[in-house]
């Protein structure tokens, strides 16, 4: 039995794959896991493997060509199966590669039932009369196992299942594919177009983000013009959760009627995320001293400022919890884990590689860390993993010469720190002229989750570290 | 008021429909001398004499047979099988006999008949003897199937099924003969077939179970009503007729349900009521309905396993919280 290929979402984001390279060429064997391909995603470059045993019968695009995800590009099968049905041809019309890449999505399935040969020992395909973006998917499901989609939601206890059977998948509750159809039940669709709520305007609250009834009456009661929860903004709330979704990692925190008119009034005033900016000027004379301390002690003991500044915030968001939070539109969430993610330039864009449990890492481990995490992204190798659960971001424009700047919070993260560069400034200290360095630091807060006085204090309790760097040993 | 167990309750509706219709009697193994296995037909036969109160061979096909000849020249027999697992080898009279007579003699011949005993799992008795068989009896055309939770709803349903002139399965869990009930004094109970009632009053969850499993339902909704969840727990008490008005207006109500029940998941009665529900309150469901039923296994013997296998106050709470994305 052949199996098919298909561009598989190996982002939570991604869309489509540029294919960068084949790994086998047509009639090489290959195993289920082997890669088959290098796919560049909208964030990195990441491997394609095998979903089947046999020999690589028929790529169907070219290194270089871009396929949306779900489409067909290749084709896995016994030695001497015949793979035409599959492959996009009967055997008295060889096709082409470069002429599949012209498939459109939901195109896969059909061409079994227009291409089969008379004689070809495909089975019958499946009709189901299904909606062309969700098709793909599903068809990738059913050739390649749990390839490309999540495992279904489904209970192992007979107290627990749902009684819809084997291929109770197809239902509601099963595929959770990104961009796939809003989910909602449908008592909450009928509220939904009684109250004339948009669905796509809601974040579901339900199992794998499915809207439910509370989720309308909410959406119901925000006044016209509000902005919807993070998910509308497009940020990947649940995604981020990956990492740090555990129970105990974090604590929710259900919004008092003060919070609730913050979070509207001022979203209302200046836009989706209402940001306000604090700016601290910070002495790191001591800072400074302790790093050349340690390169004279060798080289290995070499670490960067912003390594320093990074261990700093860990140290201090452990002590602020509201800083350390998501807005998660109908609660706020205060992460008792601190994952920082750490926004690095690359060549055409950025991306924000993050320090799990940056807290309680040592300095060697942070510096290390950090400088792999960089590398990896500017050479496109993270995996969807390494970049998403940030809760909290730090950018550092310093080695640019920017002395101060503000930096833009990725939702749901509430919060932001733009760091400047090191510089010597002459300031007063006991009253007189004195040369010292100095460096400036930013937070950008969502005001909608962090108060102006929350934000000061953990700007202080970050100047105390900094200022003292020994107390990060303490 | 008194106080009386699903056994006597049983009892009183025998005696009753006995005294009060002298072409009903009683027929099958052990009913008489012994005053039936459960105790059920205690007195009857110093009453009402070995004619209407009758002892019959090991061979529940014959006295099955018996039955249906009875009930076709106008008696109205109640037919006792020990258990229902028994009934197993009479049940070509029961299908193919009595369910279609009416049908195939062209109404010329009613089946004003009862067939009963106990029904389910009790402790220990094993795969074979441990079956709940409603949705194998609902299945058929021409049946009414009556599955009473409480010896109120017990007397009154019996005696209905000892009036009605369709053939009658009652099923009587075997683990509620002792179970104790109100029965009001000198009152006439008749409960008609094919209606719901209402056990707990409840706003968040549905659920609808039958028999015994009713009490089950109980018990979960009054610890739930301890952490502010409050269920409505339907007795659906006939499961063929089914009363879909009472289980579609619980539902619309509370938009969540758990269908729970003493038998195996598959083709099972909670099945046909998660259709009935997806059919008639699709638009008022804010989440998918659960089933909570005996595990998917013949009915182990040890003790530990088969307490596994049953549907349990857990299971059902674990089903509650789901359905109302507690979880």
């Amino acid at each position: 039995m052949a199996t098919k290929v298909v561009m598989e979402a190996l982002s939570p984001t991604m869309e489509e794959g540029r294919l960068v390279k084949w790994n086998k060429n047509e009639g090489d064997a290959v195993k289920s896991g082997e890669s088959l391909a290098e796919v560049e995603t909208d964030k990195a470059i990441m491997e394609l493997v095998a979903r089947g045993d046999g020999v690589l019968r028929k790529r169907l695009i070219n290194e270089g060509d871009t396929a949306p995800v779900g489409q067909l590009i290749a084709v896995i099968g016994a030695a001497d199966e015949n793979i035409d049905a599959l492959a996009g041809g009967g055997a008295a019309a060889p096709q082409a590669p470069a002429a599949a890449q012209e498939v459109e999505p939901g195109a896969a399935e059909q061409l079994p039932q227009e291409g089969a040969a008379p004689a070809s020992p495909a089975p019958p395909a499946q009709e189901r009369p299904r909606d062309a973006r969700t098709s793909v998917p599903d068809d990738a499901a059913q050739s390649q196992g749990e390839a490309s989609t999540p495992p279904q939601e489904r209970d192992r206890t007979g107290a627990e299942r749902t009684s819809t059977g084997s291929q109770g998948a197809t239902l509601a509750i099963g595929s959770s594919e990104p961009g796939d159809r809003v989910r909602s039940s449908p008592l909450a669709r009928k509220l939904a177009s009684e109250r004339g709520v948009e669905l796509g305007t809601v974040q579901g609250s339900g199992p794998g983000g499915r809207i439910v009834k509370k989720d309308i009456e909410e959406a119901a009661t925000r006044p016209k013009g509000a902005p919807a929860p993070a998910a509308a903004q497009g940020a990947p709330a649940p995604v981020a959760a990956r990492r740090i979704s555990a129970e105990g990692d974090y604590q929710d925190i259900p919004l008092t009627q003060i919070r609730k008119t913050i979070a509207r009034r001022l979203a209302e005033s200046i836009g989706p995320v209402p940001t306000f900016y604090l700016t601290a000027e910070l002495d790191v004379e001591r800072v400074a001293e302790m790093r050349d301390s340690m390169i004279e002690l060798g080289a290995e003991y070499k670490v960067s400022f912003n390594d320093i500044v990074l261990k700093a915030v860990a140290t201090a968001l452990q002590q602020h919890p509201e800083v350390n939070a998501h807005w998660l539109g109908d609660k706020m969430r205060y992460f008792n884990r601190v994952h920082i993610g750490m926004a690095v330039a690359v060549e055409d864009g950025l991306i924000t590689p993050v320090i799990f449990d940056a807290d309680t890492k040592g300095l060697a481990d942070i510096s290390r860390e950090s400088r792999e995490l960089a590398k990896r992204a500017r050479d496109r190798k993270l995996k969807p993993d390494e970049y998403t659960g940030a809760t909290f971001s730090v950018s550092n424009l310093g080695m640019f010469g920017i002395e101060h700047f503000t930096a833009i919070i990725n939702p749901p993260e509430a919060a932001i720190l733009a760091v400047g560069g090191v510089e010597e400034r002459v300031v007063a200290v006991d009253g007189a002229p004195a040369v010292r360095k100095r460096m400036n630091v930013t937070l950008s807060c969502d005001h909608r989750v962090i108060d102006g006085a929350t934000g000061a204090k953990f700007l202080q309790t970050l100047r105390r570290l900094i200022e003292n760097p020994l107390m990060l040993v303490y | 008021m008194a106080i009386v167990t699903f056994r006597d309750a049983l009892n009183q509706a025998l005696r009753e429909e006995m005294q009060n219709d002298d072409r009903v009697f009683l027929m099958g193994e052990e009913v008489a001398e012994y005053n039936g296995a459960y105790k059920v037909s205690r007195g009857l036969l110093d009453e009402f004499g070995p004619m209407r109160v009758v002892d019959t061979p090991i061979a529940e096909l014959g006295f099955a047979g018996i039955g249906v000849g009875a009930a076709m020249v106008g008696l109205r027999p109640v037919i006792e099988f020990m258990t229902w697992n028994f009934a197993l080898l009479a049940i070509d009279q029961v299908v193919n006999a009595a369910a279609k007579m009416l049908y195939m003699s062209n109404g010329q011949f009613k089946m004003p008949m009862v067939f009963r005993g106990p029904n389910g799992a009790a402790l220990q008795l094993s795969a074979q003897h441990s079956q709940a068989w409603e949705s194998w009896l609902a299945h058929i055309p021409g049946l009414k199937v009556v599955t009473p939770a409480t010896p109120y709803d017990a007397k009154g349903l019996l005696k209905s099924a000892i009036r009605d002139d369709n053939p009658v399965v009652f099923l009587e869990g075997e683990m509620l003969y002792n179970t104790k009930g109100e029965i009001p004094d000198g009152e006439e109970i008749l409960i008609p077939l094919g209606t719901a009632e209402r056990k707990r009053e409840g706003e968040h969850c549905s659920i609808i179970a039958h028999g015994k499993t009713v009490l089950l339902a109980i018990q979960v909704a009054d610890t739930l009503a301890k952490e502010g969840i409050s269920i409505d727990v339907i007795d659906l008490r006939t499961v063929r007729p089914m009363d879909v008005d009472a289980i579609a207006e619980s539902v619309k109500k509370t938009n969540r349900a758990v269908v729970v029940e003493e038998g195996w998941e598959v083709c099972g009665i909670g099945a046909q009521v998660v259709d009935y529900i997806q059919r008639e309150c699709f638009d008022y469901l804010d989440a998918p309905v659960l089933r909570v039923h005996q595990a998917d296994v013949p009915m182990p013997y040890a003790k530990n396993l088969e307490r596994a296998a049953k549907p349990d106050a857990q299971k059902v709470t674990a089903a509650v919280r789901k359905v109302l994305y507690k979880e």
